[in-house]
């Protein structure tokens, strides 16, 4: 369980350009579950999804993971328990260009300490299981869209995280690429993983693989997007 | 699969160690007694003719015999010539002239 | 372990993502390889001469009196030999008979002298290395000299002098004194110097104050002093080979604090999806610390092994151009290999830190970049 209590978030703070991207959330996040936070760009999901991920923190508020509060942590503590717990998936995908498939997927787990043998069989592992295994050599920038998120998929999960935080996923993927983005994500739920995804589309919103949807705007959580 | 990056670098750098080690520390062993031999036949040549002076610069009187020459005798011909062998400008004159000098 | 894993897993990212440049890394790589090289080699040339100039010249005379007339370096009547030994402390005074001779055929100066006793008879000379290499074509065997008054003498060169001692008697011409006198026209009763042989090493300084009282118009040269002209030539510091690798080591450090203080955008995106995925600040700069390591051990590696192979292989033919400047005449020698651990750690703290630095530090401002940055693009 994710608890949030009265979070807010400003931006560019005692500026003109002040802008305050959430307004006193206060929220249960179950685990286990896929959590879709949906409404319209600017509401202040993805703000909502750095915050739960351990990547920023709270201008005011509190955040509990498993009942540990994490928002008052050090760097050094907020940044491993971002690499162990939470794995991301990016809506730009973020990879680094000009290194291979394989790289790109182990990037994550280096700084671990991991040794480099096991960490590499678990990537070739994991882009097997997403089917781009063929790929693993190859540089990012000459994969298709649909491989690129399948690659940011794989990194994301490279160092085995309890939680996966997604942002926009099918912004770029056609139908039928999100229906298997979809299936994808619905076998993560099986094998116990919590899912968390900022989006708008209908398709993923609608998908009998979510279990719970938020909607916000303006900050806000609201009860209805309707 | 190809070899790991880091394995390669680690691999040429032991590389750069091993040759390192072969040529600073190995090789000035080897040919040392011959390298000794000639040294002392250049010693025993410096004794016999009283040499004073390594014969690198030939161009000059002044670059020559470098430990003979006054402070001045660069601009010899003229105290206010310029001094023109390129030599002149790779060494100093002899430092027990500068001592105390101007 | 873990340590270890971790430092192999920046080295292997840093690698990979110099590898992606390679043409522009590899230039860079050359390039500062070639200002190792080239400030290794001066480094241990310049130390292994110096060293055997000490060697050799150990062997010189202990104290040498020239005459000053006019400020300048003049004749010296024998006669000075008697009033010199008589100080206390000076144990033998003998007459040096040298000077140099200018060739008209192969625009050479020689250096002409007169051993202490020369075997043969008046008409031969004994040669340095360099000389018979340079001097041009003989008569019937013979060296064509040009005496003092005009007239022609031939002289034979019988024996060469022992190999490998080019480093001080490659433009030497050995001769009897006859010989000397009729060629340079040193009048009978004159020398070219003095050389005065004081046992005692710390009477030397008194001896030489005496001989100025006695002879005002002379001037003494101890051989501490000539070993300390030979430690301060080619001191590396000094000279226009200083000069020269200042300004290329400088162009170099210029280039390179351009290519590290100008992150591209490529490289700030880079380092924010880093720490998006979860590297920490410090992983980062680690992994900066490992590119600049990675370039400049390996300059440093290559750039000292080929200064080495130049300076002791190939008798530093780079430097022959520099040091023989205008001469014709240019010994043959090879140098004692020898690489101090001094030497070395110069030239590593020279190099190897200030690039690494200039490597890592530009980057901390990058680094310290919020994560969450990179959901924001």
């Amino acid at each position: 369980m994710i608890r949030l209590a009265s979070i807010t978030k400003t931006f560019n703070a005692g500026q003109p350009n002040e802008f305050q991207a959430l307004k006193g959330i206060d929220l249960e996040v179950a685990l286990d579950a896929v959590s879709v936070f949906a409404g319209p760009s600017g509401s202040g999901k993805t703000t909502l999804l750095s915050l739960l991920g351990c990547m920023s923190r709270p201008t005011s508020g509190r955040i509990w993971l498993e009942g540990r509060e994490i928002t008052s942590l050090p760097e050094r503590f907020a940044v491993r328990i971002r690499r162990e717990t939470f794995g991301f998936i990016f809506q730009n995908y973020n990879l680094v260009k000009g290194i291979t498939v394989l790289e790109n997927t182990m990037l994550p787990a280096y700084p671990t300490g991991v040794s480099h043998r096991s960490v590499r069989d678990r990537a070739l592992s994991l882009l097997e299981g997403l089917g781009i295994a063929s790929k693993a050599g190859q540089h990012v920038e000459n994969l298709s869209g649909g491989e690129q998120q399948r690659v940011a998929i794989a990194r994301a999960l490279i160092n085995d995280p309890a939680i996966i935080i997604a942002d926009e996923p099918t912004a770029h993927l056609d139908s039928s690429l999100a229906r298997r983005l979809l299936e994808i994500f619905g076998g993560f739920r099986r094998e116990g993983k919590t899912i968390l995804i900022a989006c708008h589309d209908p398709l993923i919103i609608e998908s009998p693989v979510v279990d719970r949807v938020v909607f916000m705007r303006d900050g806000r959580i609201v009860p209805h997007d309707h | 699969m190809t070899v790991r990056r880091s394995t390669g670098f680690l691999v040429f750098l032991l590389g750069c160690v091993l040759v390192m080690g072969g040529l600073f520390v190995v090789h000035p062993l080897i040919g040392g007694e011959e390298y000794a031999r000639g040294l002392e036949r250049r010693r025993q040549l410096v004794r016999d003719l009283g040499l004073t002076d390594l014969c690198l610069f030939t161009e000059a009187r002044y670059t020559r015999h470098l430990s003979q020459a006054d402070l001045h005798s660069a601009f010899q011909d003229h105290p206010m010539a310029l001094e023109h062998f390129p030599s002149g400008s790779l060494v100093l004159p002899p430092p027990h002239l500068l001592e105390g000098g101007p | 372990m873990k340590w270890i894993e971790r430092q192999r897993a920046f080295m292997d990212y840093t690698l990979s993502s110099l590898w992606r440049r390679k043409l522009r890394n590899l230039a860079l790589l050359m390039v500062y390889t070639l200002v190792i090289f080239l400030l290794s080699s001066v480094i241990f040339f310049t130390d292994a001469l110096r060293k055997e100039a000490a060697a050799v010249l150990e062997a010189g005379p202990e104290m040498i009196v020239q005459r000053t007339v006019g400020g300048r370096h003049s004749l010296i009547p024998v006669a000075y030999a008697e009033r010199i030994e008589r100080i206390r402390g000076a144990s033998s005074v003998r007459p040096r008979l040298w000077g140099y001779y200018y060739h008209q055929a192969s625009r050479t100066n020689y250096t002409i002298l007169v051993p202490e006793t020369f075997s043969g008879p008046d008409d031969t000379v004994q040669t340095g290395g360099g000389v018979l290499r340079t001097w041009g074509a003989l008569w019937d065997g013979r060296m064509y000299f040009r005496t003092h008054d005009g007239n022609s003498l031939f002289l034979l060169p019988t024996s060469a002098m022992s190999d490998g001692a080019d480093l001080v008697t490659a433009d030497l011409i050995l001769m009897s004194e006859p010989t000397f006198r009729k060629i340079s026209g040193v009048p009978e009763g004159h020398a070219t110097d003095l050389v005065v042989r004081v046992r005692n090493e710390r009477e030397r300084p008194t001896v030489a104050e005496k001989i100025v009282r006695e002879l005002p118009d002379t001037r003494p040269i101890l051989r501490e002093e000539i070993a300390r002209t030979y430690a301060a030539i080619f001191d590396w510091r000094a000279g226009y080979v200083v000069v020269l690798l200042g300004s290329a080591v400088l162009a170099f450090f210029i280039f390179a604090w351009d290519k590290a203080t100008g992150l591209s955008a490529e490289e700030k995106t880079e380092i924010g999806i880093l720490k998006g995925i979860g590297w920490d600040t410090s992983d980062v700069l680690m992994m900066k610390f490992w590119e600049g390591a990675v370039v400049s051990v390996s300059a440093f590696a290559l750039g000292a092994i080929t200064g080495y192979v130049h300076v002791y292989f190939a008798s530093a033919s780079l430097f022959e151009h520099a040091l023989k400047g205008w001469s014709i005449l240019y010994p043959k020698f090879t140098l004692r290999p020898q690489v101090s651990a001094y030497q070395l750690a110069v030239l590593f703290f020279l190099t190897v830190v200030p690039y690494t630095l200039l490597t890592v530090v530009p980057t901390w401002k990058v680094a310290v970049t919020d994560p969450d940055a990179v959901m924001r693009r």
